[in-house]
């Protein structure tokens, strides 16, 4: 399933215009997150809560009040009812919204940054349907819950960025919380690296989603050609650009590498996703290694 | 102008920029193609690389020899290359001598020949060259040089002549003496004396000879053997296998004339005739008037038939019939054997060859006829038969036209006849008297050894002397003859066999049954035979093969006739002596076509190999083409051309190749089907079409303010390819270029014109007399057309009262129209102010009255075209418009009208 395009600046003004109280962004997120149905997550063990979890006989130490009398006037056994243990977990998201996150191979695929910000708000309302906690890294808002964060989170996405490529911001990340970076992942990795090792001293865990255009994982240019940064900081000029495609696909190659050993060194979790293909798919891995990871 | 091997240049100097090439070479390979800009986030990882190939800084050999060939094409192109250039006429101020030969193998593409001959005086007349021309087939006369425009005004006018020029030594001793050039337009054929005259030319000046590359074609007189008709065609020059169609053309029942039957003749690979033979029921034949080539428009193409192919049927009718006897004896053996080669016998009794109505009965020696034979026999001989008889012992002995004169006697004979040189008589045997000059018989030769033993004789009486026809030596009367209504009786007076006489056994027998038109004749004409008998012109045909009235030519006499070819004194036609008639073909059984054969000495010009040709378009094309292909290339050079580009490029490509294609026919049968629209017949002439379109649209518009019929656009309509069966009526203007539609579409026509479709054909000459070139081309593609027998439009014709009253028919001309002819028998009725006319609507209206150009409107609906001067014009307009309202009204409603008339007759009938 693919949602209509709701990135989109036109469709957004449009939207704003319409006087829609929810934003268009937000919209997307909810309807993308709507397909994704898992129900709360427990903690597999009894504990505060409200579900059910089990009953046990009581014992000595049990309150008279903890007792279920509905379970227990069937014996002559008394039963405590016992809940699932949930607790709430904080979960920082970080969007890349620098120049770089702009760019789009084809007019027909959204830009990377549309993609990565729609995949962020979809993960947030997911969690926050369950009942955790998200807030945005670099924010100073702390992580909330509940059904208004969304709309909040929804608006601190919305900043774009001046500079050619983002940067991870630590600041804000919960004690043993959990952290998601959606970025292309182009820039200087010693951010990265600096990042994830910061959310290592604070005991935070993640998962690192790439989120890529087609055109840059096939590189289809020929001829004389000279790049430019999507911010024009950087430049390169070649004759026949398409001698260095074995080239770049090889660097691609090596850099992805790079980021999963990182990854996998500090044990958050790695995947690429392309602008040209479904959301779907990057939301349900995103959720399931935040879930993991959980 | 400066040549090349076949290639001419008309600008020579500007092929000095090729020599710039080499520095466009330089110029280009210095610069490389312009680089692209493009955002890419992947720049990071591109830090660093080196290009492996440094060559790309320049451009690459293959791209850059392709500019300089697009640029060397364009360079040629504009220097003005022409292939095989005509060579400049010499400058020279001689007067100029422009010799057509004006016979009728010029006629096949005439028009040609004057445009030719018109050009060739135009540039004399430019030069300040004075002009003669001559026409050889005219009688000699010195040439007269004379200003050019003079000579070009003659031009004009000039017309073939339906024969050979002939008398070209005559030409020549009238030459002039003085230095001239010559401009020979000739029409591809030797004709006597051809050489000589030449000689005499190139002898004064410069010869130069003009030859249409199209073939000579010729149609030979028909003949008649084992049952068919023979047919011959000729041609020149032999080339390739081709196949001429030969229509037969002859009345029908209803004495129209019509194709009565058609033969294809294969032209094998080099040879110059084509054969084929046309078997043809005798009803059939009898009908013929002549054989053309179809599509061949000149005299020799046509072959005019006479009474030799005719072949009537003849009844005998023995009185010896049933009686045991030799065969020799018989009394209607000789006749039998002189008749079966040339004439269709019919036997039985009297009552049965009355009914199948023959030309001639022949009774041998019968004396009684019953009451209703003999008014049978009347009846018949006075319808226009030929009634033969012969005498013999029955006749003698029986007592019939003794004293009064019998009906079926030409004269009253006497008691038993007698007998000469008998063993009981004392004369010998009696020869003929020469033919007297009334005689029809006059001018045979009489055999020596022809003589009579016994003849019945005739009774003296006033008029016996102008009813014999042949006497013997001593005055009586061997043949005579009488007149019954439009019929004739003749009487020989001796026996059909050899009894009586030797006659029966002499080709002077033959000879006369011929002369009394029993028999057909051999198609050779005999001087001797035609000697002292004067022919009139029926019909003569003009050099283009069109029959025309003899309107004011003389007589001629008979050994003149026999004289072949035709001259200017006997025209090619139809000659009709006292009894019989003779065609007069260009080409007789002899002719032979042979070429014109010129020294190399003498330029020939006109031929297919040898024409000029510009090359500049072709060369601007290539160099176009080429430079679009550099701008792909480009493009694919530079990495512009991405993979779905070049898609789209094909795709679009392929569009533009197809789309010619890909009208099909089912789009055109819904748009012509579903709503009502009026059709016009391209032309091939695109001013004409957009006429026609612009012309049905304005007729659109008046027909949709004024009446019910509210019609579409206007459709355009391809006889070829389309289906006519969608459309009540088509507008067909004809041009002069008119291409000839194919079989197929003649079928399609057939069919359309059969079941009820109309057709306006529109010459826009203003009718003028069928002579203008549009006139002939419709009566080219109208030939092969079903079309009834047309007459000019009758004052009370429906088409007159569908709508409008109306009288005349104009559009921007004003002349008569033609429409299907009313049937003979129409009368008017008693009471009514019109005829009855036919039923039916007429399938075409011909006229030249440019209709199209006034109904014209443009598209804010503003005529067109002015149509005459003031009010006048303006109601000129309005009532073609008015012409046009009727005829669509009539051709939904046909006769619709003409019911009408009937109104009070039908009321009075119902007793109202």
């Amino acid at each position: 399933m693919r949602s209509a395009d709701p990135i989109a600046p036109g469709l957004r003004a449009r939207a704003e215009r319409l006087g829609q109280s929810l934003p268009p962004l937000l919209a997307a997120a909810d309807h993308l997150a709507s397909a994704v149905v898992l129900g709360d997550h427990g903690r597999r063990r009894a504990g505060m809560g409200d579900e059910f979890w089990q009953y046990r006989q009581a014992h000595s130490g049990d309150s008279a009040r903890m007792i279920d009398w509905r379970r227990s006037a069937r014996g002559d056994v008394q039963f405590v009812r016992e809940r699932e243990w949930q607790a709430a977990q904080s979960v920082s998201l970080w969007v890349d919204a620098s120049a770089s996150m702009r760019f789009s191979g084809d007019t027909a695929r959204p830009p990377k940054g549309d993609r990565a910000r729609l995949l962020a708000l979809a993960l947030a309302v997911l969690l926050l349907r369950g009942g955790e906690r998200v807030g945005v890294m670099g924010d100073h808002s702390p992580p909330r819950s509940g059904r208004a964060q969304a709309e909040r989170l929804a608006l601190a996405l919305s900043v774009d960025g001046a500079e050619d490529y983002g940067r991870p911001e630590t600041t804000g990340l919960a004690l043993h919380g959990r952290a998601v970076l959606v970025s292309d992942f182009l820039g200087d990795l010693a951010g990265v690296e600096a990042a994830l090792a910061a959310a290592a001293e604070r005991g935070v865990r993640g998962a690192m989603l790439q989120v890529l255009d087609p055109a840059e994982e096939d590189f289809p240019f020929d001829g004389r050609t000279i790049f430019e940064s999507m911010g024009g900081q950087l430049s390169f000029e070649t004759l026949r650009a398409g001698d260095l495609r074995a080239r770049y696909l090889a660097r691609l190659a090596e850099r992805r590498d790079r980021l999963l050993a990182l990854a996998r060194a500090s044990g958050w979790h790695f995947s690429t996703h392309h602008t040209g293909d479904s959301p779907q798919a990057a939301l349900l891995w995103l959720y399931r290694a935040l879930e993991a990871a959980l | 102008m400066w040549m090349i091997g076949p290639v001419g240049f008309t600008s020579p100097l500007i092929l000095l920029g090729l020599l710039a090439l080499p520095l466009l070479w330089l110029l280009l390979r210095a610069v490389p193609p312009a680089p692209i800009r493009r955002r890419f986030p992947g720049v990071a990882l591109l830090l660093g690389l080196r290009d492996s190939d440094v060559e790309a800084m320049r451009t690459p050999w293959w791209l850059l020899l392709l500019r300089a060939v697009a640029i060397g094409a364009a360079i040629l192109a504009f220097a003005g290359p022409v292939l095989n250039p005509a060579a400049p006429a010499p400058a020279s101020d001689a007067p100029l001598l422009v010799v057509i030969d004006g016979g009728w193998a010029d006629a096949r593409d005439w028009p040609r020949r004057v445009d030719q001959a018109t050009r060739v005086v135009e540039a004399a007349g430019r030069a300040g060259r004075r002009v003669a021309l001559l026409r050889l087939s005219d009688a000699p006369q010195t040439p007269v040089f004379q200003a050019a425009q003079a000579v070009r005004d003659r031009l004009v006018g000039l017309a073939p002549q339906p024969f050979a020029p002939a008398n070209l030594a005559g030409w020549g001793q009238l030459l002039p003496a003085e230095a001239f050039e010559t401009y020979w337009i000739s029409d591809g054929l030797d004709h006597p004396g051809r050489a000589g005259l030449l000689a005499l030319m190139q002898a004064r000046g410069q010869v130069r000879v003009f030859e249409s590359p199209r073939p000579v074609l010729a149609l030979r007189p028909v003949g008649f053997k084992d049952g068919a008709v023979q047919i011959t065609a000729l041609r020149l020059p032999a080339g390739a296998a081709a196949e001429v169609e030969v229509s037969a053309r002859g009345l029908d029942p209803a004495g129209i004339e019509r194709e009565l039957a058609r033969a294809q003749l294969p032209f094998a690979a080099g040879e110059d005739r084509a054969e084929t033979a046309l078997p043809l029921p005798p009803e059939l034949r009898n009908r013929l008037t002549r054989f053309e080539i179809i599509g061949q428009r000149t005299a020799g193409a046509v072959t005019l038939t006479d009474d030799s192919l005719k072949r009537r049927k003849v009844a005998l009718i023995g009185g010896g019939a049933g009686k045991e006897g030799l065969l020799l004896l018989s009394p209607t053996h000789y006749l039998r054997q002189a008749l079966a080669p040339v004439a269709e016998l019919i036997d039985g009794s009297l009552t049965d060859v009355l009914v199948a109505n023959p030309d001639v009965i022949v009774l041998a020696d019968v004396a009684r006829l019953t009451q209703a034979e003999s008014d049978g026999l009347q009846t018949w001989v006075s319808k226009g038969g030929l009634l033969l008889r012969f005498a013999g012992p029955k006749l003698a002995a029986s007592d019939i036209a003794r004293d009064t004169a019998d009906p079926l006697l030409p004269v009253r004979l006497r008691q038993g006849g007698r007998s000469l040189g008998g063993a009981m008589s004392w004369g010998d045997p009696r020869s003929l008297a020469p033919f007297a000059e009334s005689s029809p018989f006059f001018g045979l030769p009489i055999p020596a050894e022809v003589t009579v033993k016994a003849q019945v004789l005739a009774q003296p009486d006033p008029d016996l002397a102008a009813r014999s026809i042949a006497t013997l030596a001593d005055g009586t009367p061997l043949v005579t003859r009488k007149a019954l209504g439009q019929g004739q009786i003749v009487l020989f007076h001796v026996t059909a066999n050899a009894d009586w006489s030797s006659l029966p056994l002499s080709g002077l027998f033959v000879q006369m049954l011929e002369r009394l038109a029993v028999s057909a004749r051999p198609a050779l004409l005999d001087a001797a035979e035609l000697a002292g008998q004067t022919f009139a012109p029926e019909k003569v045909l003009d050099a283009f093969g069109q029959p025309q009235e003899p309107q004011g030519l003389p007589g001629v006499r008979g050994e003149d006739l026999a004289k072949l070819p035709p001259a200017a004194d006997r025209l090619p036609g139809l000659y009709a002596g006292e009894d019989r008639l003779i065609a007069l073909n260009v080409i007789s059984p002899q002719t032979e076509l042979s070429p014109a054969v010129w020294p190399a000495s003498v330029p020939v010009e006109g031929g297919e190999a040898a024409r000029e040709q510009p090359l500049k378009g072709a060369f601007l094309v290539l160099g176009l083409g080429l430079l679009l292909l550099d701008i792909l290339a480009a493009l694919w050079l530079s990495g512009r051309l991405s993979g779905r580009l070049a898609v789209r490029l094909c795709v679009l490509g392929l569009a533009l190749s197809l789309a010619p294609q890909a009208r099909a026919q089912d789009d055109f049968a819904l748009e012509a089907t579903t709503s009502l629209r009026l059709g016009y017949v391209v032309t091939g002439d695109s001013t004409v079409d957009r006429l026609s379109e612009a012309g049905l649209r304005g007729l659109g518009m008046r027909l949709f303010e004024r009446t019910t019929i509210e019609p579409a656009t206007p459709m355009a309509v391809d006889i070829e390819r389309d289906e006519l069966a969608f459309f009540s009526f088509l507008y067909w203007p004809v041009t002069a270029d008119q291409a000839l539609p194919s079989v197929n579409a003649y079928r399609k026509l057939n069919d359309y014109l059969r079941t009820g479709g109309m057709i306006l054909f529109d010459t826009r000459d203003a009718g003028i007399g069928g002579t203008s070139p549009e006139a002939r081309r419709l009566q080219l593609i109208a030939a092969a057309l079903d079309i009834p027998p047309l007459e000019p439009i009758p004052p009370d014709h429906v088409l007159t009262r569908t709508f409008y009253l109306l009288q005349d028919f104009p559009g921007r001309q004003t002349g008569t129209i033609w429409v299907e002819a009313a049937p003979p028998d129409a009368a008017q009725a008693e009471g009514m102010p019109f005829r009855n006319l036919n039923d039916g609507v007429t399938p075409v209206v011909i006229g030249g009255n440019d209709w199209a150009a006034a109904w014209a409107v443009d598209d804010q609906g503003i005529p067109l075209y002015p149509v005459g001067r003031g009010s006048v014009g303006d109601r000129q307009r309005e009532i073609s418009y008015r012409f046009g309202v009727n005829l669509i009204m009539h051709v939904f409603t046909g006769n619709y009208k003409s019911d009408q008339v009937h109104v009070p007759a039908l009321l009075e009938r119902l007793g109202q």
